[in-house]
């Protein structure tokens, strides 16, 4: 398979009153053609920062890439102008946000916002792009789409809303869509759909997706690989068998122990995680998930571990524990 | 839709009758009248002209006259200019302030929502800071100060525009400059705010996403959310601008309705006082409606009918 999207020791940081918050410090990970990544993490884990950095949509300043590139079918995105980056938003990735009560603009028909884009990309004319974004909004399961195109974002429910916005993401059949948090607004039963959409429209045109989360649930269906990041930095790859049956960070594991599963025995206790997340204003030296680690060793606190191979599926993960001179953990 | 209509037009109606009625008994609290200022009216000469406009009649008496004809809308002729109906004076005298206030209401509503998008996209650069000392200035600086100001200084001393009057259309420069600063400076501040908060919207960002130049997604997704609360400050403004005109068209000597409305009221000319007062009212009442109706254009989550609530 070829590879569409290759983001090599990215740092991304914010100038902030205090110095600099280093949001994302020194991130690896690349996406396949056609293959759905899911990048899990908790709030200010870098994976949001990440995202929207290969879509360059961080306001700078604050923002800057500090180092690292992002390698999209063979440019660099770091480097490329603006104007070359209008070209490929909304063309070659599209973009799901998490919040589809705010990311419609409340002033446009629904329409309108759907066939902006076909316009500006696909050279259609109004008539065209309108034929199209009716099979789009057809596509995404809104029912009587011709009266659904001249409506406002007032008019739709949250989740025919995020319908919508899919519709948009994929209207110029992007190569790369990257969905941040696209579910996390929604009800329930509405975020199951929502996924299966997805899903389906993922296999129908060989999309390869980049899904940001912080619900290790929404990742099980949909995604082949699973990145997760602590702290500005990915602590743990590999295929979601292998993350959910023989996670190998200690953080993985916690993050499954705090999940509510089905398959667990009445009345077992969820374990959250004790501690908060790192300052990334003044990074720990050490490992960042140190101060919350429950086989945190010396070594821990005053060397960074580096991303190791795990196990035989191209599993990594970023743990002392996994050093041959390590004791041997009970997971 | 007739229903929203019917109770507009009941609203309208008691609010005039409410200020034809403070106006007419404040308006005779002021001591004298028409007649005190001029000299050596004999005393029987006097009688007789109040006797004539029915002036020697009890207060309560004058009122219900007036009314009545008020309902007939006759608003009676000027106790000054006897030749002279209120209706004439008005129609003939509105054209200069309805031009110089349409002028100026357009002066600020492009020039305050252009200053507030630029100190809005050039947020804490230079240029904002310009911006907004301008409409520091504009809002502090009373229109009859400035009206004198650049007549002395553009008109007397350069030269580049007339003193007073109103001939040519460079004539209108001053005059309108005076009455739109205000509403320039509280324009611009209004949009910037907006504006602001619109820039850091999500749906600019999906904008963006969409690979838009920025400059289409000002213009075409931040803009028109960005001056909603421009579209409720034309009522407002279209007050500021009527009476601001008033001192304005007197500075620049412009035969106005707001120069005929100082000078009825220094004169005790009741008609005319009375036609002119209702007169600006209905104005302003128009103006809330126009608001009303661009209100709903701009924001399509706002109807006529929104009360019934068709979804939230």
């Amino acid at each position: 398979m070829d590879t569409i999207l290759r983001v090599n020791d990215l740092h991304v940081s914010f100038r902030a009153r205090g110095g600099e918050v280093q949001a994302v410090r020194g991130v690896n990970f690349e996406v396949k053609k056609g293959e759905a990544v899911a990048i899990v993490g908790e709030s200010g884990s870098g994976k949001s920062v990440t995202a929207q950095s290969i879509m360059r949509l961080l306001p700078s300043p604050p923002s800057f890439v500090k180092q690292g590139s992002i390698e999209f079918m063979g440019r660099n995105l770091v480097d490329a102008t603006e104007a070359e980056m209008e070209a490929i938003r909304g063309k070659e990735i599209g973009m799901i946000f998490q919040d589809p009560m705010t990311s419609l603009n409340p002033t446009m028909t629904i329409g309108h916002q759907i066939t902006e884009g076909l316009i500006k990309h696909q050279g259609m004319n109004r008539s065209e792009a309108r034929e199209r974004a009716l099979e789009l909004l057809r596509l995404v399961g809104i029912p009587n789409p011709e009266a659904r195109f001249g409506q406002y974002p007032h008019n739709f429910s949250g989740g025919m809303r995020q319908r919508a916005m899919i519709a948009i993401a994929l209207s110029c059949n992007p190569a790369l869509l990257i969905a941040d948090e696209p579910t996390t607004a929604l009800d329930v039963t509405i975020q199951a759909q929502i996924m299966q959409l997805m899903k389906d429209l993922q296999q129908k045109f060989g999309t390869s997706i980049i899904l940001i989360t912080h619900d290790l649930g929404v990742v099980a269906d949909m995604c082949d690989k699973v990145i997760v990041m602590y702290g500005g930095q990915v602590v743990e790859t590999g295929t979601k068998w292998d993350i959910f049956a023989k996670p190998q960070h200690p953080y993985t594991r916690g993050l499954l122990r705090s999940m509510p599963r089905l398959d667990l025995p009445k009345g077992e206790p969820l374990v959250p995680i004790d501690g908060t997340p790192p300052d990334l204003l003044a990074p720990p030296v050490g490992c960042a998930f140190c101060a919350r680690c429950e086989h945190a060793m010396e070594v821990c606190l005053n060397h960074d571990p580096e991303l190791v191979p795990v196990g035989e599926n191209g599993q990594t993960a970023k743990c002392w524990l996994h050093h041959p001179l390590a004791k041997e953990v009970q997971a | 839709m007739v229903r929203y209509w019917g109770g507009k037009l009941v609203s309208v109606i008691i609010s005039l009758f409410v200020l034809a009625t403070a106006t007419f008994f404040l308006m005779k609290a002021i001591p004298g009248d028409p007649f005190t200022s001029e000299k050596a009216v004999p005393p029987e000469v006097k009688a007789k002209l109040m006797a004539f406009y029915g002036l020697d009649k009890p207060i309560w008496e004058q009122y219900l006259i007036y009314l009545k004809k008020l309902i007939h809308l006759d608003l009676g002729t000027s106790m000054k200019s006897q030749y002279q109906t209120v209706s004439s004076i008005i129609t003939d005298s509105f054209g200069y302030s309805l031009r110089l206030g349409i002028f100026a209401i357009i002066v600020s509503v492009i020039v305050g929502v252009g200053l507030g998008v630029v100190a809005a996209m050039y947020h804490r650069k230079a240029i904002d800071g310009i911006a907004m000392v301008i409409a520091v200035l504009g809002v502090s600086i009373p229109n009859f100060v400035l009206a004198s100001m650049t007549q002395y200084l553009f008109g007397y001393k350069l030269q580049w525009f007339q003193v007073a009057g109103l001939n040519g259309p460079f004539d209108y420069v001053l005059p309108v400059l005076a009455l739109a600063a205000l509403p320039i400076a509280y324009i611009a501040r209004l949009t910037r705010s907006t504006m602001l908060e619109v820039l850091n919207a999500e749906y600019i960002k999906t904008a963006k996403a969409k690979g838009l130049k920025r400059s289409v997604t000002i213009v075409r997704h931040a803009l028109r959310n960005g001056i909603l609360p421009v579209v409720t400050y034309v009522g407002p403004m279209t007050a500021n601008i009527l009476t601001g005109s008033v001192v304005v068209e007197r500075i620049f000597g412009i035969p106005g309705l707001g120069k005929y409305f100082v000078d009825s009221v220094s004169n005790r000319d009741y008609t005319l006082i009375m036609g002119i007062t209702l007169f600006y009212a209905v104005i302003l009442m128009l103006a809330r409606l126009l608001t009303d109706l661009l209100y709903g254009l701009v924001d399509p989550r706002i109807g006529l009918r929104s009360r019934k609530g068709a979804s939230s």
